[in-house]
């Protein structure tokens, strides 16, 4: 069995930032997050929150030279990512974590049949001959509660829903029984009737095979009933971090509140909704101070500086916030 | 309640030829509309909601006449001005990158009638103001405008053209949930002011919630179910909208809670299925569903305005409550 207590992932004060001709963009603000084997995480954020780049650093998949970090430290299994060579890194992807991005018409060559490339990843990590590699394939996408696999083994990706497209990718992530899996947006393309049936069978494949899944989502209703931990990202700096129920059942940071207080369902039909006033600073800006700050009601002039994560309860709850600060005092 | 019908829907039914055989005649038809019947009342909003492929932009390209019904009609009641407009979902591709923002907003009046340039700028000006953007903001460009402010563009060129009907497609999905709130607020202020019909195509079930007063419920190019959005919503009586509903994600709601998971495929609209459309994924179907169904009230103790196309729907009203 997995021992709960080992980090799978273990990002550490990640900074990060885009070099552009306009000036350095601050993408990633000293972000920590940690994935525990066989535990699914939650990135929550909206867009600009660095949610994808922060996950995308989990496989160190940004264009090489694109990207500058200036601090932190990113550990996959026990190693460091940051320094590992772009040969290392191809075993790595796919071996140890895979991933599942949003779109699976773009994931998938159009012109290759699905056996074809499912074949081609499993017998990249895995020594298996040819009959046993498809065997394999065959049994994922039984996995997947894919009717007839091996008539879809010779289909093109376009010949197959999107669900299904989505179930061959959670099928082809699982090929090597990675540690970990990263899914970005993985069902927001989907529809609602879909997209409960793939959670339900990732959720599955995952606690059966003991991997830890981060998922990266900007619904909050969805990460509500996927993770067991979530980060709340904002301006490329985690504000809170906790267990999911204690996150969005009693959230400590205001920008978790007024995300949570945004959404329709919080007022009565027909009632003004609370909206968020301000919007997103400007990330060309180095961060000074609480980066919510500007569109924070209870900011004060202790804002100017800013917040460490800072524990609210004892289950591992901690807002990056003054006032939780206060709250625990 | 006032039965006011500003648009009248009947039997619209749209297919779309794909493929051809070497005399160019068509070899197999998409049925993107099987049958629509509704009527739009004078200052509600209609929500129309449903998974992807059931119809539902195709019905927003019907009622702004972008698509020809192919069977059926389209009616405006005597004397209405037939003003619709629309606000479509990506305001990164719906507003022309080279055009200044003043421009946007006043090309429906600049196709209509001629005015002066003096003149629509001052038009765009206000309603710029109208719509929570600044008055000097309209010399800019799209670009420089965020997603939430270009959507608000967007409505701004609808309200332009003075419109009685404005066709919302799905105006909110492309943005994030604390923009959403502001649009949303600034779309029911709109409202109140100016007497406006919204058409809201949205899958976005608490956003129909908040903002409807009545729900369309579509499913392969049929409205299955349509009824006062608080009643439909606490007491589905189709089959379909009990799975949707149970499908719709939501905080602290277990995922295995509800309808039973089934490993169905939504069904593909190039062969209509024979009977009730939802009979192959229905955990209901019982003798008689394989017959076609109707949308029709049924007996109980809600408003006649309560319509579902589902023989069971007394029934199976009565097992949930």
């Amino acid at each position: 069995m997995t021992d709960p207590s080992r980090a799978v992932l273990e990002i550490r004060d990640l900074t990060l930032r885009f070099p552009t001709y306009r000036g350095a963009v601050h993408a990633v603000n000293g972000a920590s997050i940690r994935v525990n084997a066989g535990e699914s995480v939650g990135i929550v954020g909206e867009s600009g929150s660095a949610k994808s780049v922060t996950s995308l650093m989990a496989m160190r998949l940004l264009p090489e030279g694109g990207f500058e970090v200036m601090g932190g430290s990113v550990a996959l299994c026990g190693r460091d990512i940051l320094t590992a060579s772009e040969k290392e890194m191809v075993k790595i992807r796919g071996r140890d974590v895979a991933m599942i991005f949003q779109e699976p018409l773009t994931a998938l060559n159009p012109t290759r049949r699905i056996g074809q490339q499912m074949l081609e990843v499993i017998r990249l990590h895995r020594d298996l001959s040819a009959r046993e590699a498809r065997d394999l394939a065959i049994r994922l996408l039984g996995d997947m509660r894919i009717a007839d696999p091996e008539q879809v083994l010779r289909r093109y990706p376009f010949e197959l829903s999107g669900g299904m497209r989505q179930r061959v990718l959670i099928g082809l992530a699982f090929s090597c029984e990675p540690k970990l899996i990263v899914a970005d947006e993985a069902t927001t393309a989907l529809d609602v009737t879909v997209q409960r049936q793939v959670l339900h069978l990732l959720r599955a494949k995952a606690t059966l095979l003991g991997t830890a899944i981060l998922f990266i989502t900007h619904d909050l209703a969805v990460a509500s009933q996927f993770c067991d931990r979530l980060y709340v990202m904002y301006a490329g700096a985690v504000v809170e971090e906790g267990p999911t129920a204690a996150v969005l059942g009693a959230p400590a940071h205001p920008y978790t509140q007024a995300l949570l207080n945004a959404l329709p369902e919080r007022v009565a039909p027909g009632e003004l909704l609370r909206s968020v006033a301000g919007s997103v600073p400007d990330l060309t800006v180095e961060l000074s101070g609480c980066p919510f700050a500007p569109r924070c009601a209870q900011a004060s002039a202790v804002c100017e500086r800013r917040p460490a994560l800072i524990p609210t309860g004892s289950d591992g709850h901690r807002a990056a916030c003054w006032l939780a600060a206060r709250v625990v005092q | 309640m006032t039965h006011s019908p500003l648009l009248v829907l009947d039997g619209v039914t749209v297919r779309f030829p794909v493929g051809m055989d070497w005399l160019g005649r068509p070899t197999a038809h998409v049925h993107a509309l099987n049958g629509v019947d509704i009527a739009v009342e004078t200052g509600e909003v209609l929500g129309v909601v449903g998974e992807s492929g059931c119809g539902k932009s195709t019905l927003a390209n019907v009622l702004t006449r972008l698509v020809k019904p192919t069977a059926g009609s389209l009616a405006w009641t005597a004397g209405a001005r037939q003003r619709l407009q629309i606000v479509f979902q990506d305001p990164q591709s719906s507003l022309d990158p080279r055009l200044p923002v003043w421009r946007i907003i006043t090309e429906p009046v600049f196709l209509r009638e001629r005015r002066t340039v003096a003149d629509l700028k001052r038009l765009a000006g206000d309603l710029a103001e109208q719509v929570g953007l600044r008055r000097e903001q309209v010399r800019r460009y799209p670009h420089e405008f965020s997603g939430g402010q270009r959507q608000r563009i967007a409505i701004a060129r609808a309200l332009s053209a003075q419109p009685d009907v404005i066709v919302l497609d799905e105006p909110t999905s492309a943005l994030d949930v604390s923009v959403q709130a502001q649009i949303l607020n600034l779309l029911a202020d709109l409202r109140r002011a100016g007497g406006l019909t919204y058409i809201l195509i949205s899958h976005n079930i608490s956003v129909v919630r908040h903002f409807c007063d009545r729900i369309a419920v579509m499913y392969l190019g049929q409205i299955v179910e349509l009824g006062p959005v608080a009643d439909v919503l606490a007491r589905p009586r189709h089959p379909y909208t009990r799975l949707l509903l149970d499908s719709v994600p939501a905080i602290g709601r277990p995922l295995d809670m509800g309808v039973p998971i089934v490993d169905t495929e939504l069904p593909s609209n190039r062969r209509l299925p024979a009977g009730c459309f939802f009979r192959d994924r229905c955990p209901f179907v019982v003798d008689g569903c394989e017959r076609p169904q109707s949308l029709a009230p049924f007996a109980g103790p809600t408003a006649d305005n309560h319509l579902a196309r589902c023989h069971r729907a007394v029934d199976l009203a009565e097992d949930i409550a």
